[in-house]
C-alpha cells in the first residue's frame, strides 16, 4: 500500500519535483531519489546525527523527517558546501586538523557547523562543545571536529601546515564518499533477513505465506531453500580439534541459538516492502532454556585452550606473597557509524559476480565466496569502497554476505542488503566479555615471578570466521611488557545464547590489560610499594631484549625485539605531568571531590597475516596508480601508501591515485587488520616503489640513450644528471614506452610493477595510559577529566594519523570502560538494540586525549621501521580507568568490572553509607 | 528500520486538522516535529494509519504572557523557549534553563512543546514541569475546547488523557514560580533522564516554604508528584535539613517499587537530585 505525493523541493538551490511515498524519510529521498548520498544513515533513529541536512535553513535529522513533510522547503546538504569542487574554510579546517577519519559521520558535523557559523559566526566555546556533542562519531574522539569548528570559526590561517591533508578527505568532505549504500545497480532487489526473536529454540514451522502474496516480493527463503555447507568458515587459527560443530549456519535450519539469528530471507523490489514482509513470515518455535552466563550451572566449555612455558607451579610455591584478582570485562563491541551493508551484480553471461562493501579482507572473502558459491575465485571481483570504521567487526564474512551474492545468482539479478542499526547490533560481532581469575606469584621485593590465568571467554552462540583467536590472543598477550619466568594459561570458551563475538581495536590485549594491570595494583598495595615502582621492577630491561615467549599470537611466537619501556614510562609520565595530576587530585580530594588518577601499561601487536601486495601503474597522464590488498576503513591507509611512493619516487601527492581493496587489480592481498596496513601494505608500496623506479630508469635509459647509473629520478620525471634539457617526464616515459616499444625490448607492455612483501615477523608497540577521573557521589557517575597516552610507534609515517588514531582509539576504550555494553534479559533477549540503549561516548564525555608519541624502538622486521597504530589508544583504557576510580575512591582493588556504570559504583559505595 | 505505511494530510488550519482526525479515527495520529514520534515509527512501536500534519499551524506556534499566565502554543519549539526567557516572563526561568536538557541542539530546534506533552514519555522535561507548575493542557476536539489539569493529563507510560480526534492546542503555565528548579541525571548529554525532579514553592516573609510542588520523572509510568513530602515541607524554612527530610521521604516512597540494584541507583538519584533542585529553587532565581 503506497500513498504517493508529488513534492517540490529545492536542493542545494536546484529545484526538484518527487514522487514520494508518505513514509519515505527526507533522507532517503535525497540519497536514493536524489541520488545525493553525502547525506548518511548512521542509526534511522535520530540519535547519530550523520543525516543532518538544513531544512529552510535548521539543522534537522533527515532521518526524522518524512520527504513529504519537506515540501516547499530549502534543503541544503554536503554536496553544496563547496563551491565548484573548492573545499569551504570549514571542510579544509576538518581536513587540516584531523576532523575526519571514516568520513561517514563527517557531512552531519558540516551540516551542523555551517548553520552555528551563519548563525553566530563568533560562536564561544561552549557553543561549540555543545555543537560537537549532539552527533557521535566513532573514529576521531572528537577533538579534531572541536579544533576544526574552532579553526573556522576563527578564520584560523592555513598556511604552513606541516602535513598535506589526507588523500582521503576532499572526496569524504564533499559528499563524494563510495560507501556501499551509496551503491544503487539497475534493477536491484532489496534484501530483507528475518531473525531469530528467541535465544535458544527450534524451529517447528516457519510460514512464509502472507510474505510472499505482498506486492513487490519477490521471494522468501528459509534454510531449505538453501545448498548444503553453506555455514561460515573460520578466517584464522588456531584449530584445535574439530570445530565444525560450532560453526554458524548462513540461515538457521533446526534450531536458532540466539536473537537476532537469521532463520530466512525476504527478496523485495524496495526495502521498505522487504521490512513489511519480514515483519509476516511467522517462525513458530519450541523453546528451550537458553544459557547465558558461561558462570551458570552446568555449563561446559567447548574448547579449552592452554597456552604457557616454565614451571608456574614451583614459582607460587616459592613465592612471598600470592595475589589474585577475578575480574569481568562486559561484552561490547566496535559498532561503527555505518552499519554493514553488501551489493552483488551477478552477469549470467560473463559468468562473473561483481560485489561492493566487503571492505577489510577482500581476498579471503573472495575466496570463500567463490568455495561456497560454487565459483572460481576468478569470476569474483570485491570493488574498493569507503567504509564507515571497521574497528574489527566489518567486512568478514558473515551469513549476510553469503546470502546477498547467492540470490543475486539464483534471481540473475542485482541484490542490495544495508543492515539497520537495530539489527546491526544484535548481528554484527559482539566482543570483550571475559571473565577471570589471575593469580600473580611475587616475591617481597615486588618482582613478578610467575601468572596462573583462567579465562572464562564467553564466545556467544557460533565461532565465526575469528574462531578462536581472540582467547588464545588473550593467552598469548596477558604477560605483556614484564619479565616473568613462568606462565600457566587456561582460557575455557563458552557458546552463550548470545550474539557471536569476535574481535575488536585491541581484542584480547583489552581484557587482558585489565586483568593484569588491577592484579598488579594490588599486589602494590599488599606490598605496600608505589604502583609505578613495581611495574618498572618487572619490566623488560633492553639488554633482556630479544625477549623470546613460547605462547603463539597470530601463529607466531612472541618475540618482543625492540623496546625501551623504562624510557617510555618515563617519558610520559615527565610530558604528561602525572605528578601534578596526583597532586591535583589529592588536593582536591581533600576539599571532599572524589577525584584520582590512574595508570596502566600495555604491550600491542601489529602485523601478522604473511603478506600483502602492492602495485603501481603509470598512468597515460603521468600520473601513479597504487594499488593494494589492504583496504580503506577510514584509518588513512591511502594516505599512508601514497606517502610512501611520494617518498620513494619524489612525486607530488596530488600525483597518485590510491585503490585499496579492489580484487581485479592485485591478485592476492591479506587485508586491513590486526593494525597490519601501514606494516604491510606500507612495506610493500615502498618495495614496488622501488622496483618502479628501476623500471622507470631502465625505459628512460633506453629512450635517452644514456646509462641508467647516471639519471636522475625526481618531481615525477627522469633526467640525464647535470642536463635539465633531457628531462622526459613520467608521461612521456608512458608514452614512449608503448606496448610496441617494450616488445622490443622483451618488455610486458605498461609501465606497471606489482611487488609482494611477505613474512614480516610480528612487532609489538607499547605504550602507557594515564587517566584523572572524577566520580560523582550522587550517582556513581565517572567522568574522565584527563586522558594521556603514550606510545612507541617505531616509525611514524604520517604522525598526524598516528595521533589521530591514538586519540579515536582512547575515545572508543573509554566508552567500554564507562557507557557501553550489550545487556540481556534472563531469557536472552537483548536489551541494547538502539542507540537509546547501547551508549556510544558523545564529546561530552570524551576529554582531550594528550600523547607522547615517540618513535624510539624501530620495528627491525620491516623495512619502514613501522609498528602498527591502530589499537594502542584503545588497549590500556579500562585497566587506567579502573586505577583512577580506585584512587578517586581512596579504595584500591574495588573495581573488578567493566564497564564501570554508575549501578556498580552504587554497590561500591552503598558500603559507605 | 523503516516505518510501516501511512497515509499523509497536511493541514492548514486547526479546524482542519480536527476534522482529519475526527474522520481518520482513532489509529490517526497528528504529527508535528516529529522528533519523538518518528523513531517510535522506525521502530515500528509506533503504526499509526494516518498523519495528520500540523507542524504548518502558524497559529499554534506561540509563545505569550496573559496577564499572570504563560501561554505556550502547542507548536513552540524547544529551542524558542529555551532562547526566549524574555518571552516567557518574570518568574518562568525554569523553562528556559530546562530546555537545555532536551536533546540537542537539532532536536530542540524541530520538536515542539505540545508534542513533548502529547507524547507523554514519564520523564520528559515538560511533563515534569507541567505537573510541579500546575499547568493546565488546553485541548481542543471539533465540539470545542476542554482544560486538562496537568495532574490528570499523563494517564500511562506514553498515554495521555487526549482523545485520538482531540488536538493539544496551547499549554497554560496560571502564575509565575520564580522559586522553581528542574534537575535531572542522565549518562550521557542530552540523554532520557534516569531520574529528573522538578520542584516549586513559594516563600513566605519569615522565608518559610508555600505551596509547594515535587515532581518525579523515570520512577513510574507517569510523572509522580509525593504530596507527602510537598506536606512536609508546607510552613517549614526553606533550609537544608527541611528538603532532606522532604528528599529523604520521597526517595522512601516512591523507592518501595524500585527492588533492584537499579532501583538503589533511582532512589538516591531521586534524594540528591531534590535536595538539589529544592536548594535551587529556594534560592530564587539565579543572578
Amino acid at each position: 500500500m503506497s500513498d504517493l505525493h508529488l513534492i517540490a523541493i529545492t536542493v542545494n538551490g536546484e529545484a526538484h519535483e518527487v514522487a514520494v511515498d508518505s513514509r519515505r524519510t527526507l533522507a532517503d529521498v535525497l540519497r536514493h531519489d536524489l541520488r545525493l548520498t553525502g547525506t548518511h544513515l548512521g542509526c534511522e533513529h535520530g540519535v547519530c546525527g550523520a543525516c543532518t541536512v538544513l531544512l529552510d535553513g535548521s539543522p534537522v535529522r533527515s532521518c526524522l523527517v518524512f520527504g513529504v513533510q519537506a515540501d516547499g522547503m530549502e534543503v541544503e546538504t554536503v554536496e553544496g558546501l563547496a563551491d565548484d569542487g573548492t573545499l569551504g574554510p570549514l571542510q579544509q579546517a576538518f581536513s587540516e586538523e584531523g576532523g575526519l577519519q571514516c568520513g561517514f559521520c563527517t557531512p552531519g558535523f558540516l551540516m551542523l557547523g555551517t548553520a552555528l557559523l551563519r548563525e553566530h559566526p563568533d560562536p564561544t566555546e561552549e557553543e561549540i562543545d555543545d555543537l560537537v556533542a549532539a552527533n557521535l562519531c566513532r573514529c576521531t574522539g572528537y577533538a579534531g571536529i572541536r579544533r576544526a569548528l574552532l579553526k573556522a570559526a576563527r578564520g584560523g590561517a592555513t598556511e604552513g601546515w606541516p602535513e598535506p591533508a589526507r588523500v582521503e578527505d576532499p572526496r569524504l568532505l564533499t559528499g563524494g564518499g563510495r560507501f556501499v549504500d551509496d551503491v544503487d545497480r539497475a534493477g536491484q532487489l532489496w534484501m530483507r533477513v528475518v531473525r531469530a526473536d528467541l535465544a535458544a529454540a527450534e524451529i517447528v514451522e516457519i510460514d512464509a505465506e502472507a510474505a510472499r502474496q505482498m506486492e513487490g516480493v519477490v521471494a522468501v527463503l528459509d534454510a531449505t531453500s538453501l545448498p548444503d555447507g553453506f555455514v561460515i568458515p573460520i578466517r584464522l587459527g588456531p584449530y584445535e580439534g574439530d570445530l565444525t560443530p560450532f560453526l554458524q549456519p548462513v540461515l538457521a535450519g533446526a534450531e536458532v541459538r540466539y536473537v537476532g539469528e537469521p532463520v530466512a530471507v525476504v527478496v523485495a523490489e524496495d526495502p521498505y516492502v522487504a521490512e513489511d514482509a519480514a515483519e509476516r513470515v511467522v517462525t513458530r518455535y519450541a523453546p528451550r532454556e537458553p544459557l547465558l552466563d558461561s558462570a551458570q550451572h552446568g555449563a561446559e566449555p567447548a574448547v579449552t585452550l592452554r597456552r604457557g612455558f616454565g614451571d608456574a607451579d614451583a614459582a607460587f610455591a616459592a613465592a612471598d606473597l600470592v595475589v589474585e584478582v577475578d575480574v569481568r570485562v562486559g561484552r561490547h563491541s566496535a559498532v561503527p557509524l555505518e552499519t554493514r551493508g553488501l551489493v552483488a551484480d551477478w552477469d549470467t553471461q560473463a559468468r562473473h559476480l561483481t560485489v561492493w562493501g566487503a571492505t577489510k579482507v577482500p581476498h579471503f572473502n573472495r575466496g570463500a565466496l567463490a568455495r561456497l558459491l560454487g565459483l572460481g575465485a576468478e569470476e569474483i571481483t570485491i570493488r574498493a569502497s569507503d567504509a564507515g570504521g571497521g574497528f574489527g567487526v566489518r567486512g568478514e564474512l558473515y551469513p549476510e554476505d553469503v546470502l546477498v551474492t547467492w540470490l543475486a545468482m539464483r534471481f540473475e539479478r542485482p541484490v542490495k542488503w544495508i543492515e539497520d542499526r537495530s539489527e546491526h547490533l544484535v548481528a554484527t560481532n559482539h566482543s570483550r566479555e571475559q571473565s577471570r581469575r589471575l593469580e600473580g606469584a611475587f616475591r617481597e621485593d615486588g618482582s613478578l615471578l610467575a601468572v596462573r590465568d583462567r579465562v572464562r571467554h564467553d564466545n556467544g552462540a557460533y565461532l565465526r570466521t575469528h574462531g578462536l583467536l581472540v582467547p588464545e590472543m588473550t593467552l598469548g598477550m596477558l604477560l605483556g611488557p614484564y619479565r616473568v619466568d613462568g606462565y600457566d594459561g587456561e582460557a575455557q570458551v563458552f557458546l552463550t545464547n548470545k550474539t557471536p563475538a569476535g574481535t575488536y581495536r585491541a581484542p584480547g590485549r583489552y581484557e587482558a590489560t585489565f586483568a593484569r594491570e588491577r592484579l598488579l595494583d594490588k599486589a602494590a598495595a599488599a606490598l605496600g610499594m608505589d604502583p609505578i615502582a613495581l611495574r618498572r621492577r618487572n619490566l623488560l630491561k633492553a639488554r633482556e631484549l630479544p625477549h623470546h615467549r613460547p605462547v603463539p599470537v597470530l601463529g607466531h611466537e612472541v618475540v618482543i625485539d625492540d623496546a625501551d619501556f623504562a624510557g617510555l614510562l618515563a617519558e610520559t609520565l615527565k610530558e604528561s605531568n602525572w605528578s601534578g595530576w596526583k597532586k591535583e587530585a589529592a588536593k582536591l580530594r581533600g576539599e571532599g571531590r572524589a577525584i584520582g588518577v590512574g595508570f596502566a601499561y600495555f604491550l600491542e601487536k601489529s602485523g601478522g597475516g604473511g603478506f600483502e601486495t602492492a602495485r603501481i601503474d603509470v598512468l597515460a597522464d603521468g600520473r601513479l596508480r597504487v594499488s593494494s590488498g589492504a583496504t580503506s576503513l577510514g584509518q588513512g591507509v591511502e594516505t599512508v601508501l601514497a606517502e610512501v611512493v611520494c617518498r620513494e619516487l619524489d612525486v607530488a601527492r596530488a600525483d597518485v591515485a590510491v585503490v585499496a581493496g579492489d580484487t581485479d587489480l592485485v591478485e592476492a592481498g591479506g587485508g586491513s587488520w590486526a593494525s597490519r596496513s601501514t606494516v604491510y601494505a606500507g612495506s610493500a608500496a615502498q618495495k614496488a616503489a622501488q622496483e618502479l623506479r628501476a623500471l622507470l630508469l631502465e625505459v628512460a635509459s633506453e629512450l635517452l640513450e644514456a646509462d641508467a647509473r647516471d639519471l636522475e629520478l625526481g618531481a615525477g620525471a627522469v633526467e640525464v644528471r647535470g642536463s635539465p634539457s633531457s628531462r622526459i617526464s613520467f608521461a612521456e616515459l608512458a608514452a614512449r614506452s608503448d606496448a610496441l616499444a617494450n616488445g622490443r625490448h622483451g618488455r610486458p607492455p605498461g609501465l606497471s610493477v606489482t611487488a609482494t612483501f611477505t613474512d614480516a615477523p610480528m612487532t609489538y608497540p607499547y605504550g602507557v595510559h594515564l587517566a584523572q577521573v572524577e566520580v560523582d557521589r550522587r550517582s556513581g557517575a565517572v567522568s574522565v577529566l584527563r586522558y594521556h597516552v603514550g606510545y612507541d610507534v617505531g616509525t611514524a609515517i604520517s604522525p598526524r594519523q598516528v595521533e589521530g588514531q591514538l586519540v579515536g582509539g582512547a575515545a572508543q576504550g573509554i566508552g567500554g570502560a564507562l557507557l557501553e555494553e550489550f545487556t540481556y534479559d534472563e531469557l536472552g533477549q537483548p536489551q541494547s538494540t538502539t542507540f537509546i540503549d547501547y551508549l556510544l561516548p558523545t564529546a561530552a564525555e570524551v576529554p582531550d586525549v594528550t600523547l607522547t608519541l615517540l618513535e624510539r624502538g624501530r620495528a627491525k622486521g620491516n623495512p619502514l621501521g613501522a609498528k602498527g597504530a591502530g589499537e594502542g589508544g584503545t588497549t590500556a583504557c579500562g585497566a587506567a580507568i579502573a586505577a583512577a576510580v580506585d584512587d578517586a575512591l581512596q579504595r584500591p582493588g574495588a573495581i573488578l568490572e567493566l564497564p564501570i556504570t554508575p549501578t556498580r559504583v552504587m554497590r561500591l559505595l552503598a558500603g559507605e553509607e | 528500520m523503516k516505518p510501516a505505511p501511512f497515509a499523509y494530510h497536511r493541514v492548514h488550519s486547526v479546524e482542519a486538522a480536527l476534522e482529519r482526525l475526527h474522520e481518520l479515527g482513532e489509529e490517526a495520529k497528528p504529527i508535528a516535529g516529529g522528533q519523538s514520534l518518528a523513531p517510535l515509527m522506525a521502530f515500528r512501536l509506533a503504526r499509526p494509519t494516518a498523519l495528520v500534519d500540523i507542524s504548518r499551524l502558524a497559529e499554534l506556534a506561540h509563545l505569550a504572557r496573559v496577564g499572570d499566565e504563560l501561554r505556550v502554543g502547542a507548536l513552540t519549539r524547544h529551542a524558542t523557549v529555551e532562547s526566549g526567557a524574555a518571552q516567557c516572563g518574570e518568574g518562568f526561568e525554569v523553562l528556559s534553563r530546562s530546555a537545555r536538557f532536551i536533546g540537542h541542539g537539532p532536536i530542540r530546534r524541530r520538536g515542539t512543546f505540545g508534542g513533548s506533552l502529547a507524547h507523554g514519555d514519564p520523564s520528559a522535561e515538560w511533563c515534569l514541569l507541567a505537573l510541579a507548575l500546575d499547568a493546565v493542557v488546553i485541548a481542543r476536539d471539533r465540539a470545542g475546547e476542554r482544560a486538562i489539569d496537568a495532574g490528570d493529563f499523563f494517564t500511562g507510560y506514553f498515554s495521555t488523557a487526549l482523545a485520538p480526534d482531540e488536538l493539544l492546542v496551547e499549554v497554560r503555565f496560571p502564575r509565575p514560580r520564580p522559586h522553581s528548579s528542574l534537575k535531572e541525571f542522565s549518562r550521557r548529554r542530552g540523554d532520557f533522564a534516569l531520574v529528573g525532579v522538578a520542584v516549586a514553592l513559594d516563600l513566605d516573609r519569615a522565608g518559610r516554604c508555600e505551596d509547594v510542588r515535587i515532581a518525579f520523572g523515570g520512577v513510574d509510568d507517569v510523572p509522580v508528584r509525593v504530596a507527602a513530602a510537598e506536606r512536609l515541607l508546607e510552613g517549614e524554612p526553606a533550609e537544608a535539613d527541611a528538603f532532606r527530610a522532604a528528599a529523604e521521604l520521597c526517595g522512601a516512597e516512591l523507592g518501595r517499587g524500585l527492588g533492584d540494584e537499579d532501583g538503589r541507583l533511582k532512589r538516591r538519584l531521586m534524594v540528591e537530585l531534590s535536595v538539589e533542585a529544592l536548594g535551587e529553587a529556594s534560592a530564587g532565581v539565579p543572578g
